[in-house]
């Protein structure tokens, strides 16, 4: 065989890998039954594949002769190891041979493959920190390099978390399957988190390695994209809307040299707008269904900054009005601490003051930079010079983030 | 697959229950008992007495040691168990949400290790 052709057998197996391999890998999750074995029996198929292909073309369907490849290889390796471990012989023989077709044909149930992919790898039985982990290794197919490269962690943290993971969804036999109707509202909570973590991850930090970063906000996106293509409720559109809102002013949130620059400061010509279209149709068919929470509420908060031109057009009675809501719908002293920042741009500086100074009356907040620097913030408007330097310490001892540090200490310069 | 449903409050949530308050208290847990044995999950349950009577036993270099009080002492303590069989654990998840003293406290799911002689 020609070198030429060889090539192209191996670019066409790079690109199905791309486009398949998480959809093969759920499959046989399902059919092995083990996320090891799953895994294993992925790569011997593609390995399988670069072989055979250059050989014989690439069949009609790909996607089936790999999660048929693989789950023969499977079996192969159980069989083998199981000439040493008697108790491995009763699964290989579960496992297979059978004559009916084992995998899913039409595209919906792939589709639900995925879907119970996600919920197995965001299950609540699993650490936050497990639950993201083996949600870009599994979902997203991230190197456990990538992953702990993005997290700043040490790849063996990282493998260790995986490695649990699985184990704990093994031994407590947490099932491979999208959760029934009753179960739904609290487990898609956890798959959102999930999501919304990640993209967090990747949006706030504005330091290091921020091309990496980036790439965990492109990947929550995408994501969402695919929960809210499979199971679209109407908080996982919120999020989609919220994320898609929050990513279209990455170009103005920092300047050239890596400075933070501020809602109201930012060049709002810079901003995304397709990502603003976009976010502000799924936040409309959020909203129609009544049925929206937390994420929405954010998202509509996003929206009404999106729909600004000018810092100054922007409709802080509306906003005041979603915190409101949102307070009702989460209690939380962040959430407090938002609302006072619009209700001081609405009523004016002294207002929010108040609201925050009540918040650090009740113990609240008192260890959260950003509560001490919105507080030195108002402080400054109001003229309060003294009270805003005492906050803008403060938060900057607190603060560990280099852009937000910067722009701490360059405030405390211009009072 | 085998789960142990472990049931942790605070003794003090009892103790600040009005008698009739018990009373119902009582008869719902056992309603849930019954619940659970017609759903097939159920293979054992037991209260346990408050932990002022508890005993911990240790093995040390052949002799017994014997101290007053729990294993560990926090606020909330084991306080009774379910034993039940579940698909899985989502299974074994929704039958502990629904154990009465789980509105106050928090239950432990442990799945069953079998051991078996080899």
């Amino acid at each position: 065989m020609s070198e030429d052709a060889r090539k192209n057998v191996r670019e066409k197996v790079d690109e199905i890998y791309r486009l398949e391999s998480r959809r093969v890998l759920a499959t046989l999750i399902r059919l092995l039954g083990d996320f090891d074995l799953a895994e294993e029996a992925l790569h011997e198929a593609f390995t399988t594949a670069l072989e055979q292909w250059a050989h014989e073309g690439l069949p009609k369907n790909p996607r089936t002769w790999l999660v048929s490849v693989g789950r023969f290889k499977a079996i192969d390796n159980i069989r083998r190891r199981a000439r040493f471990d008697s108790s491995l012989a009763q699964i290989a023989n579960e496992l297979g041979p059978t004559t009916e077709n084992p995998f899913a044909e039409d595209d919906e149930d792939i589709e639900d493959e995925r879907l119970r992919l996600i919920f197995t790898c965001c299950h609540p039985a699993l650490s936050p920190d497990a639950q993201i982990a083996l949600t870009l290794r599994t979902v997203c197919g991230f190197t456990t390099e990538e992953i702990a490269h993005a997290f700043l962690t040490p790849p063996p943290t990282i493998a260790q978390r995986i490695v649990r993971a699985k184990s704990k969804i093994r031994d407590a036999h947490i099932p491979y399957e999208v959760p029934s109707h009753t179960e739904l509202p609290d487990r898609l909570d956890s798959v959102l988190h999930v999501i919304y973590l990640v993209f967090n991850e990747g949006y706030s930090a504005s330091f290091g390695d921020s091309l990496t970063r980036h790439d965990l906000s492109a990947e929550a996106i995408r994501l969402g994209r695919l929960l809210v293509e499979l199971l679209p409720e109407p908080e996982a559109v919120g999020l989609l809307a919220l994320m898609l809102l929050q990513e279209s002013r990455r170009a103005a949130r920092t300047s050239p040299t890596g400075e933070l620059i501020l809602l109201n400061e930012q060049d709002r010509t810079l901003w995304d707008r397709a990502q603003i279209t976009e976010g502000l149709r799924l936040i409309q068919q959020a909203l129609a269904s009544r049925r929206f929470g937390p994420y929405t509420i954010q998202a509509a908060i996003a929206a009404v900054h999106a729909r600004a031109a000018r810092a100054d057009e922007t409709d802080w009675n509306q906003i005041v009005a979603f915190y409101d809501i949102l307070i009702q719908a989460e209690p939380s002293p962040v959430i407090e601490l938002n609302r006072a920042v619009a209700v001081a741009m609405r009523d004016g500086p002294e207002a929010g003051l108040t609201i925050i100074e009540e918040i650090f009356a009740r113990g609240d907040l008192l260890e959260y930079h950003f509560a001490h620097s919105a507080h030195a913030d108002l402080s400054r408007r109001l003229g309060k010079i003294e009270e805003a330097r005492a906050s803008y310490e403060k938060a900057l001892q607190l603060s560990q983030q280099r852009s937000e540090r910067e722009f701490l200490e360059r405030r405390l310069r211009e009072l | 697959m085998k789960y142990l449903c472990l049931v942790y409050f605070d003794g003090k949530v009892l103790d600040n229950m009005s008698e009739t308050e018990k009373i119902a208290f009582d008869n719902e847990s056992l309603a849930y008992d019954e619940e659970l044995q017609r759903s097939g999950h159920f293979i054992a349950a037991e209260a346990l007495e408050s932990v002022k009577s508890a005993v911990t036993v240790r093995m040390r270099s052949g002799k017994i040691s014997t101290t007053d009080g729990p294993f560990t002492e926090t606020k909330e303590q084991l306080g009774g168990f379910i034993l039940i069989e579940a698909r899985d654990l989502n299974d074994a998840i929704q039958v502990a949400a629904k154990i009465p003293l789980a509105r106050f406290g928090g239950i432990e799911v442990r799945p069953i290790w079998e051991l078996t002689k080899k």
